[in-house]
């Protein structure tokens, strides 16, 4: 018996010590860790895919007029990251935030409004009038509202950039 | 208020006694993988207790349903004063999927008072601990509510929602 608890002692001072000193120094996440979700205003387009496949109706959107009201009930979110594998914009992703915990349940509770174009034939909100409008108000939205931005009027140059594909450079550098 | 009585009264060890008030045992497996020596937080003298009157802390998981409603009404009645009840997962929270289904009360909240809401579904081991120390007074809170807004400049939302209420505008 002595024996075998001595072969113990040894397999216990072997093992080493496991445990992780989380409350002390911050906690690493595994990769593709799905944790607090954020978005961002300036990006969205109020399509409303996220809201159509988010499992608990996390997300909500109402068209108040010329606005969409998008409001986030974290408190009820399964963070299984479906809204940012349909979003077309990257508006809204997963962060490796964890620490949620909250004494007070509207901590959880955030909203977007977003300014939408109202159509002339049903009345209800869309992103803007036509495809080819489009293309401008994707550089305003680009911007953000700021001093120099005025909607309907947009600036002369093109402000993006074109590059180049990587591949076709190399394919150049070695001719 | 509370956050203060408690660090006073309980600054030593809390005693949990976790309720599973129809969890999918996900967030079940979370709160003893707290307890394992990997997040250890005996080490900080919490420990689970086998009787609510021996516990200073409720842990509800699960969306409580109205089956279950009157037993953790009545647990929580057995814990004796000051306590703390934390209510870990998304269903706790807010219910999760089944926050609108006719069998289910949509969280703990609606049952008892809840201190500390842990959401996540289930929530990281890590999580559960931050909480627990959270409804310690030993951390400070780390979410706020977002508001974030993309209109066109000297656009006034909060007079065009009130005027929609209204009927004035649109």
């Amino acid at each position: 018996m002595f024996k075998a608890k001595f072969k113990e002692a040894v397999i216990c001072f072997r093992a080493g010590r496991v445990t992780l000193p989380y409350p002390f120094e911050p906690a690493e996440v595994p990769a593709k860790f799905r944790g607090k979700i954020e978005f961002d205003a300036r990006k969205c387009i109020g399509c409303g895919g996220c809201a159509k496949v988010c499992p608990p109706r996390c997300i909500v959107i109402e068209d108040i007029g010329e606005l969409s009201r998008i409001t986030f009930h974290l408190d009820r979110c399964i963070q299984c990251a479906r809204c940012y594998e349909v979003c077309p914009e990257d508006a809204i992703w997963p962060t490796e935030q964890f620490e949620t915990a909250t004494p007070d349940k509207s901590d959880l509770k955030s909203e977007m409004l977003l300014w939408m174009s109202t159509c002339q034939r049903c009345g209800r909100c869309f992103e803007t009038d036509n495809a080819i409008d489009r293309i401008p108000t994707k550089r305003w939205r680009g911007r953000g509202p700021g001093a120099g931005a005025v909607p309907g009027v947009y600036p002369a140059g093109p402000p993006i950039e074109l590059v180049r594909p990587e591949s076709l450079v190399k394919e150049e550098a070695k001719r | 208020m509370m956050a203060g009585l408690c660090r006073r009264m309980l600054p030593k060890s809390l005693w949990l006694f976790h309720t599973n008030c129809g969890a999918c045992n996900g967030c079940d497996i979370e709160v003893i993988d707290v307890l394992t020596p990997y997040y250890d937080v005996e080490r900080f003298g919490m420990k689970l207790v086998g009787s609510p009157r021996h516990a200073d802390a409720l842990v509800v998981s699960g969306a409580v349903s109205r089956q279950v409603a009157p037993a953790l009404r009545r647990l929580y009645e057995a814990t004796p004063d000051p306590k703390v009840v934390i209510a870990v997962g998304s269903c706790a929270v807010g219910g999760n999927i089944w926050y609108d289904t006719y069998n289910v009360l949509g969280g703990a909240d609606a049952v008892i008072p809840v201190t500390v809401y842990i959401p996540g579904c289930p929530p990281r081991p890590e999580s559960i601990v931050y909480g627990a120390a959270l409804a310690l007074g030993l951390v400070p809170k780390k979410v706020r509510p977002q508001r974030q807004e993309h209109l066109p400049p000297g656009f006034d939302a909060e007079r065009y929602l009130a005027g929609v209420g209204a009927g004035v505008a649109d």
